[in-house]
């Protein structure tokens, strides 16, 4: 218990060990493309991207290609200020900034295709797009950082608090209004638009049009992450070089100057969909265009979900919260002016979180291969997915501005995650068979890369799974839903390949188990950020899960009795300082009795129903042979009727068994399983106990040897001691917070399963009534149906 | 005593078709059943206590009618097996559906048997009948000694005489069909007890299920405990009128269609006794029939009349028995009718009660908080 504990300092450590590995090691266990590797790609990648694009759009292939890709990957703060003094002057270069935008917005639109893409195939290439926002965002940010530096310093102490204030739901509209105040100044002088930018990104992208009249190549390199698909969609629809040139120069010049004057309240996207596609473009191209352009921000929240779940439980709070904010903002965006604002807020933030990721990273270099082949594929792809995804989010807007206070509420109520197990199927022969199961899983968490997606899963993978959880988050007082025990006997009867009813109940009943133990892990706000978590729903291929022997059937259910044992032995041990503990304890130990017992009697009634069912199966049959030998005409076809009705009735018994079985039978157990982890976390609680007096102990040995040799007179010695006396002291303060930590979460816990115990058994009982309630209707019919034929006989 | 019984013809004095067994009273051992009937003179009732004694007196009374011509062709009304306080499985299970609900059954299956009894042509006039049902001394407190309906000796014949061909084409198929009913009707009886049985069991569990829900009710102030103690007593109550719907599903069982059955079973039972009393005969006259060819000269006249004997009371028999069996049938497809739609009737009326308080509790569910 000592090693467990020493592990474990902050709340969740592993998962911050599995944070740190990802962000700054990389994935390799996990992906097999480093993150590094990818941001990094992905900064070069917009060069990369240009360079392709401009091939045909502009015929500047070799200076274009050569400049802008070594400067962004070198230092992309420096290169857009350069560019922005090359542009400036020269008019020939107004074709070539608009080539690099055709090339970014290749590759903004690329991303998110790249992720479309990569919903389908594998997670690896949804790092990319993702990278590649952060880059170019952190590329973006970066340059209009160097910007406000030059021209004002206190844009960039803003633009630094922003990024510190990633939480701070409120602060982003409010910034957002008087961005757009700003904006109205920023036409005219440059410097405060420069504000706006580092504020807000779409508050940067209106001043842009001001510094584009200007010919400012920062502000384009602002669009490069909204602009470029505008320009993107206008290449295809018109694909002309000439158009793209010219128009390019009219969008980003006039259009962009007059109406970001007219429409600053407006919101980005508003604007952006009248002043390109309103003005310059043909309409056949706006829809997929605006979709894209939603998209992107979508994208780029996905991109730092990615990056914060990567180590969700450091900093989920501020992370997901903000994750979260920022999928919801994006449908809000179209609709309502405010919470547009509110997105943009959002959206700065965002960037200068990735943006400080993407700093540290910039100077690595690129793969350039991969974005290639992105550019290719089509924006218009990734759109049903976005809308999707947009509308998913809607209703979560609606919550937004409680975020701050109800975090935690809002995180588990918003938990939005079914998980499905279905198809058991055997899989071999003889005794090494074993039973898959298609584990579905649907969700509108950001956090996952899918909206659904399936894997399939052995019985032992999930208790590879629940192994690894308690041993994770059992010693910090979690209660880790338990699964299903192994079953020799039925298993043994699936080996041999029997297929009567019982082996098939066997089946039903474990995959509904299977599931619901799912749905329990996922439910959980803390488990469903432990990366095995999520590997285990979404990976293709698990790592064959071993030792779980140890867990299967009775060993598993002794284990807990002697777990609940040693904790009975130890409470006499341990004076109990808190009064909630004891009582608690108590009432656990009561509960899982009085739920055994309720288990029993439920079990007896589903034997009975059954019995029910068989005898109404065998009177059915009777009545028929008695319909048969009657010679009245009327009575026996009366009495064949009868066998009919009754064939029903045996369905509806055998119905209503399952439903015995499944709401109640099963639900109990569940409870009864549940209880024993309840259990083990107020273990886990003393032992934390246990080792903090152990430590005390120690260090009152240590202290009295002190004193000893104090009294000897032995100043040698005596140093050593009272470095011991304060090494255990620091240890004895380590471990009583430990178990302070501990008995918090346990309390927590608890209380969260109590919760979810009401909640649960009233959900489960209005199934059950309904079921009840239809049986109970379906009888009435057959009765009604069945009355004329009785009255018809004579 | 029995002579006395003869010599009066004159019909009842009540009338037939609202006698009633009222009660049952367990006094000891016995069960002592009252017995109401209407006064077809003004409006007085009788009421008369009778043990299972009594029944049988009045059975075998009407069984020793050697007067009346005919009278082994008479279906009689089958008298239930004697109930015992404290039966034993095997004797429970013999008595099947009667067994069941306090008596209930058992007493219908009494008013049933004197009610057929009353209203038969040949056995409602017999004196034994009024005595029965109007007086007030107990009158089978004396043992009567079995007569020829005794059913071991019976079962003794009945495998050697009951293949026997007969001679008349009806009651040749009458008798196949009759063997093929009874043992339908028998299993189907029996299964639908098992059914009726099976109910119960699960209104008792579902009782139990009701009961310890309420031991996990838990004190305390905490939202959340007191929510689930709210689940808890709520699901109690479910379970209540579920164990009461099933409860009322296993009267209602009971009490229409599972009484038709028994009492189908024992009709035709009582049926296959009378025609095997006939085929008993039909051999008795065939054998006369034959001694009276094979008879020597001397003995020739008393065998020639046995057998005219022996003619004229099968043919009187027949004669009874073909009547019986008509009225027997019609008699019967009305008792069953009745029975099923009595039962389809009041399990209508429980599924539907039922369904509402389902309802209702599932709106009690779903409007907690």
């Amino acid at each position: 218990m000592a090693t467990s504990s020493e592990r474990s300092p902050p709340p969740f450590p592993d998962s911050e060990d599995q944070d740190v590995l990802e962000e700054v090691g990389g994935r390799d266990s996990d992906e097999e493309d480093d993150e590094v590797d990818d941001l990094f790609m992905s900064t070069s990648n917009p060069p990369l991207t240009k360079m392709d694009t401009t091939l045909t759009p502009a015929s500047h292939p070799s200076d274009v290609l050569m400049k802008p890709p070594s400067d962004i990957m070198d230092d992309p703060i420096i290169e857009p200020v350069g560019s922005q003094a090359e542009i400036k002057p020269t008019s020939e270069f107004v074709s070539e900034p608009s080539d690099d935008f055709v090339d970014l917005t290749n590759n903004i639109t690329d991303s998110p295709e790249a992720q479309r893409a990569a919903i389908d195939t594998t997670e690896i290439p949804l790092d990319e797009p993702s990278d590649e926002f952060v880059d170019i965002f952190g590329g973006e940010s970066e340059a209009q950082r160097e910007e406000v530096v030059v021209v004002a310093d206190v844009t960039v102490e803003a633009a630094a608090g922003r990024s510190e204030v990633t939480s701070d739901v409120k602060d982003p509209p409010d910034d957002r209004k008087t961005g757009s105040d700003d904006e109205q100044e920023a036409k005219e002088t440059s410097t405060d638009s420069i504000i706006d930018l580092s504020d807000d990104l779409p508050a940067s992208e209106t001043p842009q049009p001001a510094p584009a009249s200007n010919t400012f190549v920062d502000p384009l390199v602002d669009f490069l992450s909204d602009a470029p698909p505008a320009a993107d969609a206008k290449i295809r629809s018109r694909a002309t070089v000439d158009l793209f040139e010219d128009e390019g120069n009219d969008l980003f010049t006039e259009p962009r100057q007059t109406k970001s004057a007219k429409q600053l309240q407006k919101s980005l996207f508003g604007e952006r969909d009248e002043d390109l596609f309103g003005e310059p473009l043909g309409a056949a191209s706006k829809k997929p265009v605006s979709r894209d352009l939603k998209s992107k921000p979508v994208t780029t929240k996905a991109a730092s979900d990615v990056s914060d779940t990567g180590g969700p439980l450091q900093d989920s709070d501020p992370a997901d919260i903000f994750s979260e904010e920022a999928v919801t903002t994006v449908p809000s965006i179209k609709k309502t002016s405010t919470v547009n604002s509110k997105t943009n807020g959002v959206h700065s933030e965002e960037e200068t979180d990735i943006f400080a990721e993407a700093t540290v990273e910039l100077s690595l270099d690129s793969p350039r291969d991969e974005r290639m082949k992105d550019v290719t594929i089509k924006p218009s792809a990734s759109a049903p997915a976005v809308s999707a995804a947009a509308s998913l989010a809607k209703p979560q807007s609606a919550s937004l501005e409680e975020l701050d206070e109800e975090e935690e509420e809002e995180q588990e109520d918003k938990f939005e995650i079914v998980i499905s197990v279905k198809d058991p199927e055997k899989i071999g022969d003889g005794m090494n068979a074993y039973m898959a199961y298609k584990v579905t899983t649907q969700t509108s968490l950001p956090m996952f890369r899918n909206k659904t997606f399936t894997v399939r899963r052995r019985f032992s993978d999930f208790l590879g799974l629940y192994e690894k959880l308690s041993e994770k988050h059992g010693p910090n007082g979690f209660i880790v839903p338990p699964p299903p025990e192994k079953s020799i006997l039925g298993m043994t009867k699936m080996k041999v390949g029997k297929d009567d009813s019982s082996s098939a109940d066997f089946v039903e009943r474990r995959r509904a188990a299977l599931e619901r133990y799912l749905q329990r892990v996922v439910n959980h706000p803390s488990l469903l950020q432990d990366p095995d978590v999520r590997e285990f729903l979404e990976r293709e291929e698990l790592p064959r899960a071993v030792s779980t022997q140890a867990l299967s059937g009775a060993g598993f259910l002794k284990m807990i009795n002697k777990a609940t044992d040693a904790v009975s032995k130890m409470t006499i041990k341990m004076n109990e300082s808190d009064v909630w503990f004891e009582e608690k304890l108590q009432e656990v130990e009561s509960a899982d009795q009085q739920f055994r017992k309720l288990h029993a009697m439920v079990e007896s009634l589903v034997v009975h129903r059954k019995e029910l069912s068989l005898n109404t199966a065998s009177f059915a049959k009777s009545t028929a042979m008695l319909g048969s030998a009657e010679d009245n005409t009327a009575l026996s076809r009366a009495l064949s009727q009868l066998a009919e009705v009754e064939d029903k009735m045996e369905q509806l018994h055998q119905e209503q068994a399952t439903n015995d079985t499944f709401s109640f039978a099963e639900l109990i157990a569940d409870y009864i399983r549940l209880l024993g982890a309840v259990r083990g976390s107020f273990d886990h609680r003393m032992k934390a106990w246990q080792r903090w007096q152990d430590a005390q102990t120690v260090l009152q040995k240590k202290r009295e040897t002190e004193a000893k040799l104090l009294w000897a007179n032995k100043p040698d010695k005596l140093q050593l001691a009272k470095e011991e006396i304060a090494e255990w002291e620091v240890k004895v303060t380590q471990y009583e917070r430990d178990f302070d930590r501990v008995s918090a979460t346990v309390r927590k816990e608890v209380s969260r399963f109590d919760k979810e115990k009401a909640r649960n058994f009233k959900r489960e009982i209005i199934n059950y009534l309904e079921c009840l309630l239809h049986s109970q209707q379906q009888l009435i019919k057959y009765w009604d149906a069945f009355l004329p034929e009785a009255k018809a006989i004579a | 005593m029995m002579e006395e019984v003869n010599e009066v013809t004159s019909s009842l004095s009540v009338h037939g078709h609202n006698i009633k067994v009222t009660e049952v009273l367990k006094d000891g051992d016995t069960l002592t059943f009252l017995v109401v009937s209407q006064k077809l003179s003004g409006t007085g009732e009788y009421h008369v206590d009778r043990t299972y004694d009594d029944f049988e007196w009045l059975q075998q009374h009407l069984f020793s009618q050697e007067d009346v011509p005919g009278i082994q062709g008479v279906i009689f009304p089958s008298l239930p097996a004697k109930a015992q306080v404290n039966a034993s499985a095997k004797a429970m299970k013999q008595l099947g559906f009667l067994g069941l609900g306090e008596w209930l059954p058992y007493c219908k299956a009494l008013e049933s048997f004197l009610r057929q009894i009353v209203a038969h042509s040949i056995l409602g006039k017999n004196k034994a009948v009024e005595i029965l049902l109007t007086s007030s001394d107990p009158p089978g407190r004396q043992r009567v000694k079995k007569n020829i309906f005794n059913r071991l000796s019976q079962a003794v014949e009945e495998r050697r005489k009951e293949g026997h061909k007969d001679v008349d084409e009806f009651f040749q198929s009458e008798r196949v069909r009759n063997l093929v009913l009874t043992g339908c009707a028998k299993t189907a009886a029996e299964r639908f007890l098992d059914v009726v049985q099976s109910e119960q069991k699960i209104a008792v569990a579902c009782g139990h299920f009701s009961a310890s829900l309420h031991l996990c009710v838990e004190p305390g102030e905490d939202p959340d405990k007191q929510a689930f103690s709210k689940v808890c007593v709520k699901l109690s109550e479910v379970f209540d009128s579920m164990k009461k719907n099933m409860t009322s599903v296993a009267e209602n069982n009971m009490n229409t269609l599972g009484l038709g059955l028994d009492m189908e079973s024992r009709c035709q039972e009582a049926e296959k006794e009378m025609l095997f009393r006939r085929t008993c005969k039909l051999v008795e006259l065939e054998t006369a029939r034959r001694n009276a060819e094979k008879a020597k000269p001397l003995k020739k006249a008393a065998m020639e009349e046995e057998k005219k004997a022996a003619e004229t009371e099968f043919d009187h028999i027949c004669g009874v028995a073909k009547q019986e069996v008509a009225r027997f049938k019609a008699a019967r497809v009305e008792m069953l009718q009745q029975a099923l739609v009595q039962w389809c009737e009041k399990q209508l009326l429980t599924a539907k009660e039922t369904a509402d308080q389902f309802n209702q509790h599932l709106q009690a569910f779903r409007g907690m908080a």
